[in-house]
């Protein structure tokens, strides 16, 4: 395939793109430049160490900040700033506090002129249900848990059908019966919506299950290292072996990631440290009364 | 002694009148306060230039206490309603303007971005955004305006001879009458209490609630 050929067949094309933050302290580089085209309807998960520049990333993405080099594509068009075809899950869930749960979904509704207003209430009620929040539409956002809180969040944005899905790490806080529940859902959303989704999470297993490839960031500042595909078919469950062994292959490459980061010296002398602070503290056994 | 007088004042209607004289001119003189407030603050709010420029004047003015605009009322507005207003409002206008543009610095970006990822922009985002995430701290702002406002419009009816609780303090003095003063001080008290715990403690009670903020 040409250059061109597959500019034209990539939904998200990374072109280079890098990021580097003006801070008090000086430059901080958060992303190397990094180059990725992401096709439509592809499932991609990008996992990495702490702080290596994921949100960054997604955030590029969003056009909620402009690269220091490189451009991201979407449709082979610049991006110069939010667009109503990407929505974003944000790592903390940024949920209205003013709005409760049903307006809060309507809110992301608004732009979608076609609607009127009892259309946009069924599509939040659908969405609501969808996530089994259904009995939590009168409630504020402060008056629901964290897990609760994600699962909103989630509904918040899959409501106006986005072609492109950016997720930050949005199911952290959820129970593990809720989470498997979800990736069901989120697998059959993809495959019915057909969209284009980038998903981060820390969670190896994750990945594998809801990935269709795995990019794994090195340290800060970050760039993708690795690429891995997954071929299990669809829908994929989180306790199935397949999907554990291909979990597994990632957090090798994962691990010589974030050993690297650590000078076996410096770790030893954080030992030393780690003793004398418990000292300090007192934690010491039998000094007790 | 001082209720004595109170009823007699209530019985001859003047003092009635000059409750809902002042109270009008209060609630006037607010609504044209919350009009510039609200304009300004957001402006403050918006640009670091602005803020860094009128916002410090703004801070100047809220040390001024009430009463010394009313000289300055007076020459440009002589003995009328307008110098009584243009006391309210500058009394107040200050507290106003600050909470709005310091509510509206201290929202969390995160909200802006949320908001500008699913197409909302422009004056969309002050309205719909920006304010609401802001009101729990602009309602604050809003109560010190009221407070400010009824010390002005008090200390600006004492240089009227236009009816008002604070002429009936001035004739109380004029006269002598120490229940009279009392009296209406404590009228003075007794309104500004009510309004500022009643209504706006209520109302800031029930923002911080549904936004989930700790209840002082
Ligand atoms: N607005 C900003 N200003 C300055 N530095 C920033 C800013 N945003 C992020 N950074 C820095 O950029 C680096 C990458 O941050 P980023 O949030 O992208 O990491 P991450 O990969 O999402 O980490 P995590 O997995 O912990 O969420 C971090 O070192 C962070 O401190
Ligand atoms: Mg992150």
């Amino acid at each position: 395939m040409t250059e061109a050929a597959v500019q034209a067949a990539a939904k998200v094309s990374l072109r280079g793109v890098s990021k580097r933050f003006e801070t008090k302290k000086g430059v901080l580089e958060a992303l190397r430049p990094t180059t990725l085209d992401i096709a439509e309807g592809e499932f991609v998960v990008f996992v990495g160490p702490s702080g290596c520049g994921k949100s960054t990333l997604l955030n590029l993405i969003a056009g909620l900040e402009q690269p220091s080099e490189g451009e991201v594509l979407i449709d082979g068009k610049r991006v110069t700033g939010p667009g109503y075809d990407r929505l974003m899950l944000f790592q903390e869930h940024a949920l209205f506090p003013w709005l409760n749960v049903l307006h809060n979904l309507e809110f992301s509704l608004k732009r979608k002129k076609n609607l009127n207003r009892r259309e946009r209430r069924e599509v939040a009620r659908y969405y609501l249900t969808l996530v089994r929040l259904e009995k939590f539409e009168n409630s504020y956002i402060h008056e629901l848990s964290g897990g609760m809180r994600q699962r909103v969040a989630l509904a918040r944005a899959l409501a106006p059908n986005p072609g492109i899905l950016l997720m930050d790490e949005p199911f952290g806080a959820l129970d593990a019966l809720t989470r498997d529940e979800l990736y069901i859902h989120l697998q059959e959303i993809w495959q019915k919506t057909k969209k284009t989704i980038i998903f981060v999470t820390h969670n190896v297993r994750e990945a594998a299950c809801l990935g269709d490839r795995v990019c794994v960031f090195s340290n800060r500042p970050g760039r993708i290292k690795s690429v891995f595909r997954i071929k299990l078919p669809r829908i994929r469950m989180m306790y199935d072996p397949a999907v554990s062994a291909e979990g597994a292959r990632v957090l090798t490459e994962l691990k010589t990631e974030v050993h690297e980061s650590v000078d076996p010296r410096k770790s030893n002398e954080k030992t030393v440290n780690h003793d004398r602070i418990l000292s300090l503290t007192g934690h010491t056994m039998g000094d007790g009364i | 002694m001082v209720f004595d007088r109170l009823s007699e004042l209530i019985a001859d209607h003047s003092l009635p009148v000059a409750i809902a004289c002042s109270l009008k001119r209060l609630c006037l003189g607010y609504l044209i306060t919350l009009a510039v407030g609200f304009v300004t603050g957001i402006l403050l709010g918006w640009s670091n230039w602005l803020r860094d420029s009128i916002g410090t004047l703004l801070m100047g003015f809220q040390s001024l206490p009430s009463v010394a605009w009313v000289p300055l009322a007076t020459i440009w507005f002589g003995l009328s309603e307008t110098a009584i207003y243009f006391v309210i409002v500058m009394s107040s206008v200050g507290a106003v303007a600050m909470a709005v543009s310091d509510g509206i610095h201290g929202v969390n970006p995160l909200y802006v971005h949320a908001a500008r990822t699913m197409g909302v922009r422009g004056f969309g985002m002050v309205r719909r955004v920006v304010l609401p995430a802001a009101f729990p701290s602009i309602i604050t702002g809003l109560k010190l305006g009221w407070t400010f406002g009824w010390h002005g419009v008090v200390a600006a009816e004492m240089m009227q001879a236009l009816p008002g609780l604070g002429f009936l303090l001035y004739m109380g003095r004029e006269l002598a009458d120490m229940s009279q003063v009392l009296g209406i001080m404590f009228v003075v008290i007794a309104i500004g209490f009510l309004v500022e715990r009643l209504f706006f403690a209520t109302i800031e009670r029930r923002i911080r609630e549904r936004w989930g903020l700790k209840t002082k």
